[in-house]
């Protein structure tokens, strides 16, 4: 039995990677705030900020990516899709808050820094779950 | 989501905008206003632009006059008037070893460039002599070169002191001289690691034997951890002839100009304070050095007040900090301060002369000024007073940015301004100093 709905476009192999990129990153910005909060050894703030600001950069891609596709006039846009497009950019928006707290200087970041780090990690998370997921719907469950 | 949304802006604007508010508290002397610590999600910054003087000249008060005795120098920093009248100024840019750490550092480093002069270091000391006693000073020569950032400046005897970012080192000095006879002799390296704060300020004690050295910290606040702030943030002093040292003062953020009281020999200092704590924290201070103490940085400032940026905190540091003498107000950077004498006229003829190089760290800009700290039986009293102005123009732009100050004892105030790369000169109006007793 086949499905009547239209095909939902297959995530494409370039935006995979920028969307699926901002996780570990984000992961691994929580675990360097985490290793800050329990060690106050200031290199691994310096870790924390960067590994942000790399992630960003590969959430902003996809993000962009996301919006012009969710634009585009062969895209389904759904309730789905919609969501998608909404968690990515709160995650860049987020991400980019911790960006700012990550430039204050030593404990000045804490404990918003690992508060921050933990939810942008979570929508992240999240994010790839939902561009993904298409790759399944429309398909056979 | 959409409600998410809304409160996620509502909140980014919230914490953007906290950081605006600029009230005027009383900041000057010896019991400033403490605000309560803030800073919003981005730093304020505001460094004034450069721009040129033009046909414009520095601002002073009624009865004194300016002009500039040096142009197109490279970085000029400090200035040391000698016996015979000539006036050496040390050139230099230090502190390129700083490495970025994180993304902050790049944007921020940015932002310092916009207010700064495009002048390569000159690295060297250039001699300036009035040998007519004119006011005009005709004579310019290379004293020295191949320096390293060369800063703080000290005569005493037959020996010329000079800072460089990295070493002490001493010039034998004739009477009269206008080239060093060779190449320096090192009394000690300096702490020189990293150099986050460059500037090595230096005085002497009268009778020439011991020196006093002034080391910056390595951060604003201990962010590059406190392995890197071993022999920094403290005052050094110095045995000239073997070169020995010891700390002498310790907790003193950056300690950027020193001076000897004339007479009871006493040393005292400015002090650039931390930033990122809001428009109105920490004040810059004026403070006698007392042999020991231990000035704060970076656990607490202006006493026992806690700075919760730094860990882990450390109470019996906190405890021991002393308060310092006299508050000159937050973020104006002092960098120079010399002691004024009875020839400069009777309104500035006890107290001290500040170099205040301008704020970064603040929405409305302060500093950007020399002021007058007057003093009464030997120690700071009443607000400061200004005496060179227009530094920064009515448009917002800096023409110049002082630097340090050294007093002619004939009667003249030396202003070294490092953005217009000039040396300037301020005397009472009407009297005319003695001519310079030039060999």
């Amino acid at each position: 039995m086949t499905d009547s709905r239209p095909a939902r476009r297959v995530i494409h192999p370039v935006h995979a990677v920028l969307l699926a990129s901002s996780l570990p990153l984000f992961l691994g910005a929580l675990l360097s705030d985490w290793a800050y909060s329990a060690s106050y050894e200031v290199q691994w703030i310096n870790f924390a900020a960067w590994l942000n600001a790399g992630a960003m950069v590969f959430a902003g891609l996809a993000l962009v990516w996301a919006i012009i596709d969710f634009l585009r006039a062969d895209f389904a846009r759904d309730r789905r899709s919609a969501l998608s497009v909404l968690v990515l950019l709160a995650t860049v928006v987020l991400g980019f808050i911790t960006a700012l707290v990550h430039s204050k200087d030593a404990w000045a970041t804490m404990p918003e820094g690992l508060i921050l780090s933990l939810l942008v990690a979570l929508l992240a998370f999240a994010s790839v779950w939902l561009g993904f997921s298409p790759l399944r719907a429309g398909g056979v469950r | 989501m959409n409600r998410l949304r809304l409160s996620v802006a509502t909140a980014l604007i919230a914490l953007l905008a906290s950081c605006g508010s600029d009230p005027d508290p009383n900041q000057y002397g010896a019991n400033p206003d403490l605000p309560e610590q803030q800073r919003g999600l981005l730093p304020s910054m505001d460094v004034a632009r450069p721009t040129d003087w033009g046909d414009q000249r520095p601002t002073v008060p009624q009865g004194y006059m300016v002009a500039a005795i040096a142009t197109d120098l490279k970085v000029p920093r400090q200035a040391l008037v000698l016996p015979n009248g000539d006036v050496l100024i040390a050139e230099g840019k230090g502190g390129k070893d700083a490495p970025a750490m994180r993304p902050k550092d790049f944007v921020a480093g940015y932002v310092m460039e916009q207010g700064s002069a495009s002048a390569k270091s000159g690295d060297r000391l250039t001699l300036l002599r009035d040998a007519d006693g004119d006011g005009t000073y005709e004579g310019r020569a290379v004293f020295a070169e191949n320096l390293n950032a060369p800063y703080g400046l000290a005569f005493a005897g037959n020996a010329l002191y000079v800072a460089n970012q990295d070493a002490l080192v001493r010039f034998e000095y004739r009477p009269g001289q206008i080239r060093a006879s060779g190449p320096p002799v090192t009394v000690t390296q300096l702490p020189a690691e990293i150099n986050h704060h460059w500037t090595k300020a230096l005085a002497i004690s009268p009778d020439g034997r011991r020196l006093y050295v002034g080391i910056g910290s390595n951060s604003n606040v201990g962010e590059r951890g406190m392995a890197v702030e071993e022999n920094r943030a403290m005052i050094w002093e110095v045995d000239a002839a073997s070169g020995f040292h010891r700390p002498f003062a310790t907790g003193l953020r950056n300690p950027t100009a020193l001076a000897i009281q004339p007479g009871i020999g006493q040393l005292w200092a400015v002090v650039n304070e931390r930033d990122e704590l809001g428009p109105n924290l920490v004040p810059d201070y004026l403070t006698t050095v007392r042999q020991g103490a231990f000035y704060g940085w970076p656990y607490s400032y202006w006493g026992s007040n806690v700075d919760p940026r730094v860990r882990p905190h450390d109470p019996r540091k906190v405890a021991a900090a002393v308060r310092p003498d006299y508050s000159l107000g937050s973020h104006h950077a002092p960098l120079g301060l010399a002691f004024s004498v009875p020839a400069m006229g009777a309104r500035f003829a006890d107290g001290v002369f500040i170099g205040e190089h301008g704020s970064w760290n603040r929405s409305t800009p302060v500093g950007y000024r020399v002021v007058f700290v007057s003093f009464e039986n030997g120690r700071p009293s009443g607000a400061p007073v200004e005496f060179v102005t227009g530094f920064l123009g009515a448009d917002g732009k800096a023409r110049g940015r002082p630097v340090g100050v050294a007093v002619d004892p004939r009667g003249a105030l030396i202003v070294v301004d490092d953005l217009a790369n000039t040396v300037w000169r301020v005397t009472p109006a009407g009297r005319q100093a003695a001519p310079t007793p030039n060999p």
